[in-house]
C-alpha cells in the first residue's frame, strides 16, 4: 500500500529522467566536448540514482551508479568521450528503461546487465573497450555446492573482488536450538564478519534476521582476503553458535539469476511498514500486482496526471463563466421571472463550488512530497550508521502543483545533505554533550504571499574556513573576493556548481552536483535559498517559495476612473489621513504612522493615471511593506478585498514598472496588480 | 509568407485605416473583435494603448494609428480590434474597420515603391494591386518590434 503511492511518483520522474538523459546524450554526441552536457547527463542519473536506491530497486541504482561514475571521469575530463563509450553509455540508458518498464509493468525491475556494467567498469578504468560479454576467463571450476542465487550485480561484485585478489565465501551459520537472542547473534556474527570483510548478500535478509524471521540457520555471502579457516573460526567465538560452514564461491558456478531470485522474500508482506530493507519493501507491492492485476489497476487510476495547460485552460474558460453568470444575474433581477430566476440562483451556486474545485485542483499539500522523507531519512541512517530522527512541521501546508513537481528533487538533496554533512555520528554527538540521535527538521510554513520550507539540522554546521579554502581551492571564488564575503556569502558558496566538502565521495553525496541543482530549481521557480549555520550547533537551509503561479489575495483600489490591485501580502494596513497631518521632508512627503515615518507615493504620479483636481480633504492610503521598509501608497478609495487569478501581461509587455501582472475582474475587466517591491527600494 | 505547394495566391484579412486599406495574411489573424474595454498599462510606449480580457487571456493592444504615427485615434461603431500573432505573442491591433477576407494572387503583389521618406514604409512588405483596391501587405514583425 505504501510504497504503490511512491511507486507512481516514482516511474513518472525516473521516466522523465532517462528521457531528459536521453536528450541530452544526443547533444553531446554532436557536441562532445561539452561538459555543460555531461554536466546535465549527470545530474539526471544522480537523481535517478537516489530515487531508485530509496525505493529499493538497487540493479537499477546500481547500473545508474556505474553509469555515473563513467560521467564523472569525463567531466573531470578523465577519459574522453568516443563513439565506444557512447554505445555503452547508450545501451545502459536503455537498460534502465527497460528496468523501469519492467517496474511500471508490476516487475521488479531486475535485469542482467553484466554485460554493460563490465564495459561501465573498463571504461572508467580507462581500458579500450572490448566487445566481450560475461567473462569467460575462468577455468571450469569444480562445482561447490551453493545455496545461494547472485543476481547480476552480485556476481560482478564478485568477479571484480576476485581480480583484485579478493575471494568471496558463504558463511552458513547455525545457532543453538535453544538460542534465545538470535537477533543478538545475527549482529555478533555480522559485526565479525563485517571486520573480516565485505558482506555483500544474507539469506535470509539482514533485515528479516534482525527481526528474527529465520529459524536456526543463516548463510552470509562475504568478500573477505582472509581465509576460510580464520573466518571460520572467529565466527565460532561466538556464542550459541552452533556450527558454521565456509564455503568458496567459484563464479561458473554460480546459479544464474534467471532461474530464480525471489526465493527468500516469500512471507514478506508484512513487513511492508519495517523501515527496511530495499528488497522487502518493494516485494509487497510487486506481488499484489502480480496476484491481483485487477486491484493494481484501481490503485494506479485514482490520481491521474494533469498537463498544468489543461487547467489553465480550464481556468481561462471558467472565468468565461462567471462573467456570463453575473450578466445573466443581472439580466434574471430584471426580468422578476420566478423560474428564471431559480434557474440563475442554482448555476450560480453550481459554478460556485465550481470554481472552488478549479482554484483548488492546482493547490497540493506539501505533504505529497514530505511522505517520502521518514524512508528516506531512515534509509539514511541506516546507510551511515547515524541516528538521525525527522520531524517535519506543517505538512498540510497547500503549495500551487507546478511548485510542488518541482520541489522533491532539491528537497531530497538538502535531506540527504543535512544527514550525509550536517549530522555527526552517534559517539561524536555524545562527545559534544548532543543527544546521540540527530534532528533533521523539516517545516513548511505559509507567511505572506510565500511559503517557506526550512530544513534544519542540529549537526556540525558549516565550518567557514573550510568552505572557504576548498572555494579557493576549486577556484570559485578569488583571495580578494574571499576577503570581502560576508557568513551568508560564505555558505552559499557550497551551493556554487563544483563545490563539495566531503573529502570522500559517498553514494548519499558529495560529489558537489546536488546543491547547486537545488539552487538553480528553486531560482527557476521564483524562489530563494538561504542558509544559515552555526558551527557545531548546526544548519539551516531555508527555501522560499511563491504560494502559487496562480491565485493571490487582492486589495482592489480605485485611483481616478482605473482599478488596480495590491497584494493583501504586502499590506500592514489602510488608513484615511487628514491632508494636514501630511508633512514634507526632503521633497518628500510622509506621515507619521504609529511613531514611524512613512514616505507616501502617489499612485497617481508613478501610473500617471489622467488626472482631474479634487477637493478631498482626507487622503486613502495603503501602507505597505518590503522586508522591514514601508510605503504609503495614496490611492482615491478602497473597493475591498478579492482573491484573484494572477495572469502575466503576455511576452510582448515586458518589464512595465510597478507592475507584475493583471487580472480578470468580474466585470470582465483588466486590473493590474501592482509590485510593491518595485515601489520600495 | 505562405509557402503552401506552388500558392498562386495568399489569403488576407483586409482592413481600414483611415482611407487606406491594409492586409494581414489570414494565418497571423487568430481573430477580430470588437472594441471592449482597454485597461490602460502604465509606463508604455504611447501606442500600447493597454490590454484587454480576450476570453480570459490577457492580451495588450497596439493603435495602430498611432503606431504609423498617423492621425489622432478616434473609436466608433466599425473600430475593429484584430487578435494576430507571431511567435508566442499575441496582440490586439486597433483598427478603423475589418470585413474583408481577400485572396490576393500572388503576382499581384508588388514590393513597396521606393519613396524616400514614406509614411511607416519599415511595417510594409509590398502592395497589392486587386482591380481598383490598393491594399498595403504588413509585416507584423516590424509593428510588433
Amino acid at each position: 500500500m505504501d510504497t504503490n503511492q511512491y511507486l507512481e511518483i516514482f516511474i513518472d520522474e525516473s521516466k522523465e529522467h532517462l528521457q531528459a538523459m536521453n536528450e541530452h546524450l544526443l547533444e553531446l554526441e554532436k557536441d562532445p566536448t561539452n561538459i555543460d552536457i555531461v554536466n546535465e547527463v549527470f545530474r539526471s542519473a544522480h537523481t535517478l540514482k537516489g530515487m531508485s536506491a530509496t525505493m529499493g530497486y538497487e540493479d537499477l541504482a546500481n547500473l545508474t551508479h556505474k553509469l555515473e561514475n563513467v560521467l564523472d571521469a569525463i567531466r573531470n575530463h578523465k577519459i574522453s568521450v568516443t563513439l565506444e563509450i557512447m554505445d555503452t553509455v547508450f545501451s545502459s540508458v536503455d537498460d534502465l528503461e527497460a528496468m523501469v518498464l519492467d517496474i511500471s509493468a508490476g516487475g521488479d525491475g531486475k535485469r542482467d546487465v553484466t554485460d554493460v556494467v563490465t564495459k561501465l567498469l573498463q571504461i572508467e578504468q580507462g581500458e579500450p573497450v572490448s566487445s566481450l560479454s560475461v567473462p569467460s576467463e575462468q577455468p571450469p571450476a569444480p562445482v561447490t555446492e551453493h545455496n545461494l542465487q547472485y543476481d547480476e550485480f552480485e556476481r560482478t561484485v564478485m568477479e571484480q573482488s576476485k581480480e583484485q585478489g579478493f575471494s568471496c565465501f558463504e558463511v552458513a551459520v547455525s545457532l543453538r536450538a535453544d538460542c534465545v537472542l538470535k537477533a543478538a547473534r545475527v549482529f555478533m556474527v555480522f559485526e565479525v564478519l563485517e571486520k573480516c570483510g565485505e558482506v555483500i548478500k544474507s539469506v535470509p535478509s539482514s533485515d528479516q534476521l534482525e527481526e528474527e524471521k529465520f529459524d536456526e540457520q543463516f548463510t552470509v555471502t562475504l568478500v573477505t582476503k582472509e581465509p576460510a579457516e580464520d573466518i571460520e573460526e572467529k565466527v565460532k567465538k561466538v556464542s550459541e553458535v552452533e556450527q558454521v560452514t565456509v564455503t568458496e564461491i567459484i563464479q561458473s558456478a554460480v546459479p544464474s539469476p534467471e532461474q530464480q531470485t525471489e526465493a527468500p522474500v516469500e512471507g514478506s508482506a508484512e513487513q511492508q511498514k519495517q523501515p527496511a530493507a530495499k528488497q522487502v519493501e518493494v516485494k509487497p507491492a510487486e506481488k499484489k500486482g502480480e496476484e491481483n492485476k485487477g486491484s493494481k489497476q484501481a490503485v494506479s487510476n485514482k490520481t491521474i496526471r494533469v498537463n498544468i495547460e489543461r487547467l489553465d485552460i480550464l481556468m481561462n474558460l471558467f472565468e468565461e463563466l462567471v462573467i456570463d453568470r453575473g450578466r445573466l444575474e443581472s439580466i434574471s433581477g430584471e426580468l422578476n421571472h420566478s423560474e428564471l430566476n431559480e434557474t440563475v440562483e442554482r448555476m450560480s451556486r453550481i459554478s460556485g463550488d465550481l470554481q472552488n474545485i478549479i482554484l483548488n485542483m492546482r493547490m497540493v499539500p506539501v505533504e505529497t512530497v514530505f511522505n517520502r522523507f521518514p524512508k528516506l531519512v531512515r534509509q539514511l541512517s541506516r546507510d551511515l550508521n547515524k541516528q538521525i530522527n525527522l520531524e517535519i512541521i506543517g505538512a498540510e501546508t497547500e503549495l500551487d502543483r507546478t511548485v510542488i513537481d518541482e520541489i522533491g528533487d532539491p528537497l531530497v538533496h538538502l535531506i540527504r545533505n543535512a544527514g550525509d554533512h550536517g549530522i555527526e555520528m552517534p559517539e561524536e554527538r555524545t562527545a559534544k554533550g548532543k543527544p546521540a540521535v540527530g534532528t533533521i527538521k523539516l517545516k513548511a510554513y505559509h507567511s505572506g504571499n510565500h511559503v517557506f520550507i526550512e530544513i534544519e539540522d542540529d549537526g556540525a554546521g558549516i565550518n567557514k574556513d573550510k568552505v572557504l579554502k576548498k572555494a579557493l581551492d576549486k577556484g570559485i571564488v578569488t583571495e580578494d573576493q574571499a576577503l570581502t564575503l560576508d557568513d551568508r556569502q560564505i555558505f552559499e558558496l557550497i551551493m556554487a556548481s563544483g563545490f563539495s566538502t566531503a573529502d570522500v565521495i559517498s553514494d548519499l553525496s558529495g560529489r558537489g552536483v546536488g546543491l547547486d541543482v537545488v539552487k538553480t530549481t528553486i531560482e527557476s521557480l521564483g524562489g530563494s535559498i538561504t542558509i544559515d549555520s552555526v558551527e557545531g550547533v548546526g544548519s539551516t537551509f531555508l527555501i522560499q517559495l511563491p504560494l502559487t503561479l496562480s491565485i493571490i489575495s487582492v486589495m482592489l483600489v480605485e485611483i481616478e476612473k482605473e482599478k488596480y490591485a495590491i497584494p493583501l501580502s504586502s499590506i500592514i494596513e489602510t488608513a484615511i489621513v487628514k491632508k494636514e497631518e501630511v508633512l514634507n521632508a526632503h521633497n518628500q512627503q510622509v506621515i507619521d504612522f504609529r511613531g514611524k515615518v512613512v514616505p507616501l507615493l502617489f499612485l497617481e504620479d508613478i501610473f500617471s493615471v489622467p488626472h482631474q483636481e479634487d477637493d478631498d480633504r482626507f487622503y486613502s492610503i495603503v501602507i505597505v511593506r518590503k522586508g522591514e521598509k514601508m510605503a504609503g501608497l495614496v490611492v482615491d478609495s478602497f473597493i475591498g478585498q478579492q482573491e484573484v487569478v494572477l495572469k502575466s501581461l503576455g511576452n510582448y509587455l515586458t518589464n512595465v514598472f510597478a507592475i507584475s501582472g493583471a487580472t480578470i475582474l468580474g466585470d470582465g475587466q483588466v486590473a493590474l496588480i501592482v509590485d510593491c517591491n518595485a515601489l520600495i527600494k | 509568407m505562405s509557402e503552401t505547394s506552388a500558392p498562386t495566391a495568399v489569403k488576407v484579412i483586409a482592413f481600414q485605416l483611415l482611407d487606406k486599406e491594409y492586409a494581414l495574411p489570414v494565418h497571423q489573424v487568430h481573430s477580430i473583435e470588437k472594441l471592449m474595454h482597454i485597461t490602460r498599462v502604465p509606463g508604455t510606449v504611447s501606442f500600447v494603448k493597454g490590454v484587454i480580457n480576450l476570453r480570459g487571456v490577457v492580451t495588450p493592444i497596439i493603435d495602430l494609428r498611432s503606431r504609423f504615427g498617423l492621425a489622432d485615434d478616434r473609436y466608433d461603431d466599425t473600430t475593429r480590434i484584430i487578435i494576430a500573432a507571431r511567435d508566442d505573442m499575441e496582440v490586439g491591433l486597433i483598427v478603423d474597420g475589418a470585413n474583408d477576407v481577400l485572396d490576393i494572387p500572388l503576382d499581384a503583389i508588388e514590393p513597396q515603391p521606393e519613396v524616400v521618406g514614406s509614411l511607416g514604409d519599415e511595417y510594409i512588405t509590398g502592395v497589392a494591386k486587386l482591380e481598383k483596391r490598393l491594399l498595403i501587405m504588413l509585416s507584423l514583425e516590424k509593428i510588433f518590434k
